[in-house]
């Protein structure tokens, strides 16, 4: 279904809200890792706001969809979409990395309603989807998986691994999503070590690939609703996205993977998101 | 006993037997399914046999989420290859989490014999020990190891279940009362006790029934679960015979003798002496002929004893 242009709208407005959410709470937690939360952040609004069948109130709905955000450290994004959606309080945001907090620095599924699997070590989580559209096929359950993958973390073998099974089962209840924002904590994937061409990896694998603008919430969101129909093949959805989306003192800087908006860096970012 | 029966034989029949009786149960293989006996569940079970490929990584990854979808797997492959090169998923998909996967590797121990060190789990034990939420189950036994498979039926949570590759001698008949967490104390000993597991059970009883001839009291425990530990039988073993020898096909380092060590050092010091791979990797050669190259006969386990009862003030 292509969204109606109200909802284009709302979902822009999300996307907005989210990145706001993303920097205060990066802001007050005094760390945390900024360019890679901000990159995925139009993707993760499409998915819980649009996509996902998922019910707050009752985390545990048998019927949901699972996500799994592979790419842990982006830990922001996800809480800023779960708070949004009313998995728990928008003011819990401000406990981000603080002792005692359910906002682990990297996502801890023991401890925060809504997180599908705790994440954080990379390469991990599309094995685990892998496993959960294998067991939503044996439940003959209708279950979509989506798993969201950083550029560089597609250096772990594990995840190759995890794509080959894909493959040989025919998974066509698993999309992932890379977030190709080109670059990873020591600098460029180009220059620490080449991914590319991805798109053309997970082909060779056997994988239906979609190549989108990773900003773009439309493509975004046709993007999924093709993945669904996949007759016996899985989907990647390749997003080309801009590191720090969202604000020009992060937009592209490395210096932004693990590093939170400064209060200064902070006005300069809630005005430029404000603007869009 | 005459009766010979290797674990890993005992495990692929309650696999099977567990799978008939839950239809959640899953088994997952990495290109040893033949090894492992998981081939026996995948051939009765084909649509929830899942074999990898030689992909241990990605075994207990694809594992962590058949258990996040509500289903009971069983991930296996040798015990060098799951708790050495997939340790870190078990830590962050499967520990961590806190999911029910449970990990029955084969092939443990230098009993794995021809193929050599490279192939001979020393250290398995100690690293799925050392884990937050693991249990952790060493069966001495094909009926042992039956009842711990059965177990993990009403056992929510993380395992792991070692089991071996040579046959052993079946040490228990159908009624023995198995229970994660729960020694079984074959005899008490006066002088010493044999705390042991797997297939030092067997040898530790040899000893305690030579050592009776010699005059020497020594008890025989067998610990099947390291983790949680039987603190209790530990303890009053070391209260009523003062010095304890452990017995592990398995490095002295962090095991067995590593828990029983930890824990009386703590609770009730006495001599204790461990028994196992002296921090040294395996070898090839027949079974037999490594038991006795790396001190896991009963001769060295009575020596062993001997220098405990001597240490005791």
């Amino acid at each position: 279904m292509s969204l109606t242009e109200e909802k284009f709208i709302e979902l822009n407005r999300m996307a907005c809200r989210i990145r706001t959410d993303i920097v205060e709470m990066l802001n007050q937690a005094g760390s945390g890792h900024t360019g890679g939360s901000l990159s995925a952040a139009d993707i993760i609004t499409a998915l819980y706001f649009h996509k996902l069948r998922h019910n707050p109130a009752d985390p545990n709905w048998a019927g949901r969809d699972r996500f799994i955000l592979s790419k842990g450290h982006a830990a922001p994004v996800l809480y800023a979409a779960l708070a949004r959606s009313g998995y728990f309080p928008v003011g819990e945001l401000k406990t981000l990395r603080q002792v005692g907090s359910r906002l682990q620095g990297h996502p801890d599924s023991k401890k925060l309603p809504g997180v599908e699997v705790s994440t954080g070590s990379l390469g991990q989580g599309l094995s685990m989807a892998c496993g959960v559209a294998l067991s939503a096929r044996l439940d003959k359950m209708d279950t979509r998986v989506y798993a969201l993958l950083g550029d560089g973390e597609l250096q772990e073998g594990q995840v190759w691994e995890a794509v080959m099974l894909a493959a040989h089962y025919g998974l066509e209840n698993l999309t992932a999503i890379v977030d190709n924002n080109g670059l990873q904590i020591d600098g460029a994937c180009s220059e620490v070590m080449c991914v590319d061409p991805i798109s053309d990896k997970f082909r060779a694998f056997g994988w239906d690939v979609i190549d989108i603008d990773g900003h773009d919430i439309a493509a975004i969101v046709d993007a999924l609703d093709r993945a669904d129909t996949g007759r016996g093949r899985q989907t990647a959805i390749v997003a080309k996205t801009i590191k720090g989306k969202g604000c020009s003192l992060f937009e592209g800087k490395v210096e932004y993977h693990g590093t939170p908006p400064s209060d200064e860096e902070l006005k300069v970012a809630l005005e430029e998101i404000g603007k869009v | 006993m005459s009766t010979k029966i290797a674990t890993r034989e005992a495990y692929g029949k309650a696999l099977l037997e567990l799978g008939k009786k839950n239809d959640k149960v899953v088994a997952l293989d990495a290109d040893l399914s033949g090894s492992t006996k998981t081939k026996v569940f995948g051939k009765e079970f084909p649509d929830r046999f899942f074999n990898v490929g030689i992909a241990e990584q990605n075994l207990i990854g694809t594992a962590a989420g058949l258990a996040l979808g509500g289903k009971v797997p069983f991930a296996s492959t040798f015990a060098v290859f799951a708790t050495g090169r997939a340790w870190e998923q078990i830590r962050q998909s499967v520990c961590y989490p806190d999911l029910n996967v449970k990990v029955v590797a084969s092939h443990a121990g230098i009993t794995v014999g021809e193929d050599g060190g490279s192939h001979q789990s020393v250290e398995d034990i100690a690293l799925m020990r050392v884990l937050p939420g693991m249990t952790v189950i060493v069966p001495a036994d094909a009926t042992e190891t039956h009842k711990a498979v059965m177990a993990m039926d009403k056992h929510v949570g993380p395992a792991y279940i070692r089991v071996g590759r040579e046959k052993v001698a079946v040490l228990f008949d159908d009624d023995y009362n198995f229970r994660i967490g729960r020694a079984h104390v074959f005899s008490k000993g006066k002088d010493v006790t044999f705390i042991a597991c797997g297939v030092m059970v067997e040898v530790a009883l040899k000893a305690a029934e030579e050592l009776a001839a010699e005059g020497i009291s020594a008890g025989v425990i067998n610990m099947a679960t390291i983790k949680p530990l039987d603190a209790d039988a530990v303890i009053d073993a070391a209260k009523e015979s003062g010095a304890i020898v452990t017995a592990e096909e398995h490095s002295v380092i962090g095991g067995l003798g590593g828990a029983v060590s930890e824990l009386l050092g703590e609770e009730f010091p006495v001599p204790v002496k461990r028994v196992g791979m002296k921090d040294v990797f395996g070898s090839s050669g027949k079974p037999a002929d490594l038991m006795k190259k790396y001190g896991l006969t009963s001769d060295d386990l009575k020596k062993a004893a001997k220098k405990a009862i001597a240490a005791k003030t």
